[in-house]
């Protein structure tokens, strides 16, 4: 469980997909680096992932956390976005059937789960297929 | 540097240790290994560990169990790498013994995984993943490997059915281990035709939730016979390495580089390559993570892992076999313990103590232990003297 402290420091990667270039080699890393893990540049700018890609790989969780009780089954994948940066999120909105690699998606912001007995919304995102 | 030898090992058997504590079960297995060497004290002690303090709300455990094997003041550290907590915690008392700084050291490893429940263990297990990348998302370990499992299957056609021999086979080699949590035999259409856990991986491609402890003794290879009548086994490499955390950051998603890595550095430090192995014991946490391991290891080409269960090359008899003592499928994966229960597996074999099991003329074997999605992995080569 997170504190709010925590899901507010990692809003602007959940909400907005903020990476960050390395201003010496040009990679892009998301998340955000202190250093640059290819040339060990230690300047970056901010950048705005593009949210289009092609799944690498995929999987449907059948016995999933307990904070995702309410979700199970759901499909998750790994995706490569234009520009090459990689995550790891879930597919909505897709039958599982039709998961295929190489298949094209684009990243929506959607609610993710709840938190605590408080019930913090917690939202980021997830990849829908691009149709 | 000094030789460095294991004089004694230790274990019981592995499953839901109901009636026995985290302290109990380690301790009996390090008493087990203090016997089985002949020694009559311990100079300093490593205790792998994964997260007890979520499986059983205890942490400091260098100091628990120092006190509760009756050793203290003696020096004792927890070593935690995740699921390559034992074979780290092992490398750390051979660095330890090879260095000088001291004599006779034991190294441990334990996980109590049943005082949980099955969600409780799913959450402690997923911190060894990147929680604010993966985990957060609701990824699961079954949900990782399974992504590798897709990924091997695309890129080389690797099969659902070579998934089930990886689990018939370790069943086979672990129904002769009588230390095993689940010494039974499997069909393939009972590892296909299990629960679904994470697709394409079923409940029967999943190492279990296990409790359970071993211990191995270490001291400079010319002191092992004065100090014990045990035939010494010979530590001829001890390698580490680390990779990216998160699955998706790696450039080949079911590429296991960490392994590779720690494989390279040990066969150089041994002077040795795979031809030279006579079997090894690798961190099968699931079916596809032994496919992936016995490729980066140079056993198999890089797509071909998924033959060697299936063709008969990795089995007790075969040309490299794989996992005699059942793997972490059949004997149980107490993620902390399960490092060092590789060590004993390889004494056990190279001094010829392994009934139905025995790889026969076994001289050097090695043990492969990874963290996460490896994202640590320690590598060690044994051999006879």
């Amino acid at each position: 469980m997170s504190t709010s402290a925590r899901y507010w420091r990692e809003i602007p990667q959940r909400y907005r997909l903020e990476a960050a270039k390395c201003r010496k080699c040009g990679k892009v890393h998301f998340p955000p680096r202190v250093i640059c893990n290819t040339c060990r540049g230690r300047e970056f700018e901010k950048v705005v992932l593009p949210d289009a890609g092609r799944l690498l790989t995929h999987t449907v969780i059948r016995i999933g956390p307990s904070a995702f009780s309410n979700e199970t089954p759901y499909a998750m994948g790994i995706a490569e976005l234009d520009g090459g940066v990689r995550l790891t999120a879930q597919i909505a909105d897709v039958e599982f059937d039709e998961l295929t690699v190489g298949m094209p998606v684009r990243i929506e912001f959607r609610k993710l789960r709840e938190e605590g007995e408080a019930g913090i919304l917690c939202y980021g995102y997830k990849f829908v297929p691009a149709r | 540097m000094r030789d460095v030898a294991v004089i004694g090992v230790g274990m019981q058997k592995w499953g839901e240790l109901w009636e026995k504590s985290l302290r109990d079960i380690f301790t009996e297995s390090a008493l087990l290994a203090i016997d089985d060497a002949g020694v009559d004290h311990i100079d300093a002690m490593y205790v792998g560990c994964m997260t007890s303090g979520l499986f059983v709300g205890q942490e400091h455990l260098g100091s628990v169990m120092a006190d509760y094997l009756g050793v203290a003041p003696i020096p004792s550290v927890r070593v935690e790498s995740a699921c390559a907590s034992g074979g780290v915690a092992f490398r750390q008392a051979f660095i330890d013994v090879a260095s000088g700084v001291h004599d006779i050291v034991l190294a441990g490893g334990v996980e109590k995984m049943n005082d949980i429940d099955g969600g409780g263990a799913t959450h402690a297990l997923s911190t060894a993943a990147d929680a604010e990348y993966e985990v957060y998302h609701g990824v699961t370990f079954p949900g990782l490997y399974a992504m590798m499992a897709v990924d091997h299957m695309h890129k080389y056609g690797t099969t659902r059915d070579q998934l089930s021999h990886v689990a018939v086979k370790n069943h086979r080699n672990g129904s002769r281990n009588p230390l095993a949590q689940y010494p039974y035999e499997l069909t393939l259409e009972q590892v296909a035709g299990s629960l679904l856990v994470a697709d394409p991986i079923t409940i029967l491609d999943c190492s279990p939730i296990t409790d359970g402890a071993a211990a191995a003794i270490l001291c400079p290879l010319d002191m092992a016979k004065r100090l014990s009548k045990r035939p010494p086994v010979k530590v001829l490499a001890s390698a580490h390495a680390t990779d990216t955390i998160a699955l998706h950051s790696r450039p080949d998603i079911s590429w296991l580089s960490a392994v590779e890595k720690a494989g390279e550095k040990a066969y150089k430090a041994a002077g040795l390559g795979p031809k030279d192995i006579s079997f090894v014991e690798v961190h099968d946490c699931f079916t596809i993570a032994e496919i992936c391991a016995i490729e980066a290891l140079g056993f198999f080409e890089r797509g071909k892992g998924g033959r060697g269960a299936e063709s008969g090359e990795t089995a007790v008899g075969g040309r490299i076999p794989v996992n005699p003592s059942g793997g972490l499928k059949s004997k149980g994966h107490p993620v902390g313990a399960t490092g060092v229960a590789q060590v004993l597996e390889v004494v056990k074999q190279l001094r010829g103590e392994c009934g139905g099991r025995q790889v026969k003329g076994a001289t050097i074997g090695m043990t492969q232990n990874m963290g996460g999605v490896a994202g640590s992995c320690a590598v060690h080569i044994l051999g006879s003297v």
